[in-house]
């Protein structure tokens, strides 16, 4: 489905080095890695925004930054940080946008669309605040009504740059379960940046890890998710058990002063 | 807001447009009661005799309507460009007058009649460049800096330049069209020029109607280019002809009218209160709102110190100043 093969990417310094990944159908895939891998470029990468100086991102076997950009949006959605939007536009007509690539561009919302909108907000548990003014929602409300944004868009690859940054424990939770329903019920491929090891090891099917803009490791979680690849990746000692629940591996944090 | 409901708004504020204009029709020197002036419109349209004295005729008809007309189109024009420009600029105290946009549009129209009189098409064409090009100057500095407040501060500075230029332009210059300075600085539709009236007819129904075929980009504008890119607008594509339309209706009305302020801030802002941030609904409402603005403006500025006439920008200014001042220091 997105498929990126040896991405390169420079501003002044290389960014990414090489980086071969692949998102399959259906599969959520989590990338990990400390400030300044270059994750969040990897992500802009692989949906258009930025042109890989060396390798390609193909989505469906085509490269993205040929398509129009109706088409890209079309198969492929982004949550990132969104700004604050200084406009009074309520959640629904923000979550709305999501709808632009499907839609002519002249004329006024179709029902079906607002039913879709709704959906999504339903599905992030944004709806009952879809009539009140975005700007006016806290941090975590407002992410919600991002992701229903691009589930909105009805996409065949999610790409979510930390989702969970400003969601309490709870949503934390039950945005990582709608992902994961999701990639299960609509089939999308899933590229899920984050932060939050544990909820990338309990969610995620694969896990790629990123250092200065080379992958160090990918694969499946259980096999990827190492104390000796975690320590690594994020160059300070991590504790890596086994989920008494779930058995997938559990990540702790260890103080230097007691190594 | 719904089509259905967006339409009905339309249509009330039609209707109000339409009683105010024969309202100002009514109001004046001469003054004539407003049932007779129905009838007199209503002859006009069916080809009757209007039953007014023909002294009352050639001042309702042949004055003071083409002056009314002229603010119609100014204020629809300015008001659809302000609505624009915050939208592009994502900057809800965007408006063509405190950018400097206005500024350009007079200096090109100073220019063309100092240079190029002769050629008819000159005066809006060099608005129109001027424009463009303040407007460019604007959206680099408002592209850099991410702070509405700093924008304005940037388009105060290029205002007061501009302003000076066309001081010393105004001066030196010999045609007797210059002479009166009022007008480039604050907008004046007593002294401003009928030959104008085609031009921003034209231009303001042709830069609605562009402006409504990005009205969907727009949203998606005003809440990020990037977010807009991702999901979907061609970005680049819908800034060069929001540019280029709001430019072409600043630099139309300048020609006309001359730099009439704060109309493109205020008009926008009241829509939205009432409908909305949704551009299918604030663009062409501000259109209507802008057109009754400056309608009455001008009503007031020939009539509230009868004999004498107000300079029309010098009242939409006193209006608009205060709330823009207001929306300045709500702001979070």
């Amino acid at each position: 489905m997105l498929e990126l093969r040896d991405i390169h990417f420079r501003y002044a310094h290389p960014v990414l080095s090489g980086v071969t990944l692949e998102v399959r159908a259906g599969e959520v895939v989590a990338l990990l890695g400390a400030n300044g891998a270059g994750k969040s470029t990897l992500l802009a990468v692989a949906a258009g925004l930025l042109r890989p100086s060396l390798g390609e991102a193909l989505l469906d076997g085509r490269e993205i930054t040929s398509m129009s950009r109706r088409e890209a949006a079309r198969l492929l959605a982004l949550v990132a940080q969104s700004g604050e939007v200084r406009f009074p536009l309520t959640a629904l007509e923000y979550a709305l946008a999501g709808r632009f690539a499907h839609v002519a561009a002249i004329g006024f919302d179709r029902p079906e669309d607002i039913e879709i909108v709704r959906e999504a907000l339903a599905a992030t548990d944004a709806l009952q605040f879809a009539s009140r003014r975005f700007n006016e929602l806290s941090s975590g409300e407002r992410q919600r009504v991002v992701l229903s944004r691009a589930l909105a868009q009805q996409p065949r690859v999610l790409l979510l740059d930390e989702p969970t940054a400003n969601a309490d424990l709870a949503h934390q939770v039950s945005l990582l379960e709608l992902v994961r329903s999701l990639a299960r019920d609509r089939n999308p491929g899933v590229l899920i940046v984050t932060h939050e090891i544990n909820l990338a090891a309990e969610f995620a099917d694969r896990v790629a890890l990123l250092k200065g803009g080379r992958l160090i490791a990918c694969g499946p979680t259980r096999d990827v998710m190492t104390a000796e690849n975690l320590s690594e990746c994020f160059e300070t000692p991590l504790l890596v058990d086994l989920h008494p629940h779930s058995g997938n591996p559990r990540v702790s944090l260890i103080r230097r002063g007691i190594l | 807001m719904s089509a259905r409901k967006a339409a009905f708004s339309f249509l009330v504020m039609g209707a109000v447009l339409f009683v105010a204009t024969a309202a100002a029709l009514s109001i004046g020197s001469e003054s004539v009661p407003l049932q007779e002036i129905a009838r007199a419109i209503a002859a006009k349209i069916t080809g009757g005799v209007t039953g007014l004295a023909r002294e009352q005729e050639v001042i309702i008809f042949g004055l003071r309507l083409p002056r009314i007309a002229l603010a119609v189109g100014v204020g629809a024009a300015l008001a659809a460009a302000g609505a624009a420009f915050q939208a592009l600029l994502r900057n809800p105290l965007a408006d063509p007058y405190i950018l400097g946009v206005s500024g350009g549009a007079a200096l090109g129209a100073i220019l063309s009649i100092m240079l190029a009189s002769q050629w008819l098409w000159a005066r809006p064409a060099m608005s129109f460049a001027g424009a463009a090009a303040a407007s460019l100057v604007v959206y680099r500095i408002g592209r850099r800096d991410d702070d509405p407040a700093h924008l304005v501060l940037a388009g105060v500075v290029i205002s007061t330049f501009l302003s000076s230029v066309i001081a010393v332009l105004t001066s030196i210059a010999e045609d007797v069209k210059l002479r009166n300075i009022t007008l480039w600085l604050l907008g004046d539709l007593s002294s401003g020029s009928s030959e104008g009236l085609g031009v921003i007819a034209v231009a303001a129904i042709c830069g609605v109607g562009a402006l409504l075929t990005q009205a969907r980009a727009l949203n998606l504008m005003m809440i990020g280019e990037r977010d807009a890119f991702a999901l979907g607008v061609e970005t680049a594509r819908v800034r060069w002809i929001v540019f280029a339309t709001a430019s072409m209706l600043t630099g139309s009305a300048v020609a006309a009218g001359g730099a009439i302020g704060y109309v493109g801030l205020v008009a926008p802002h009241l829509v939205r209160l009432a409908g909305g941030a949704d551009n299918r609904w604030v663009i062409p409402a501000s259109a209507i709102a802008g057109a009754l603005m400056v309608l009455a403006a001008d009503t007031a500025a020939r009539t509230a110190l009868a004999p004498r006439e107000l300079p029309t920008g010098a009242v939409t200014a006193i209006v608009g100043a205060p709330i823009f001042i207001y929306l300045l220091l709500r702001r979070r």
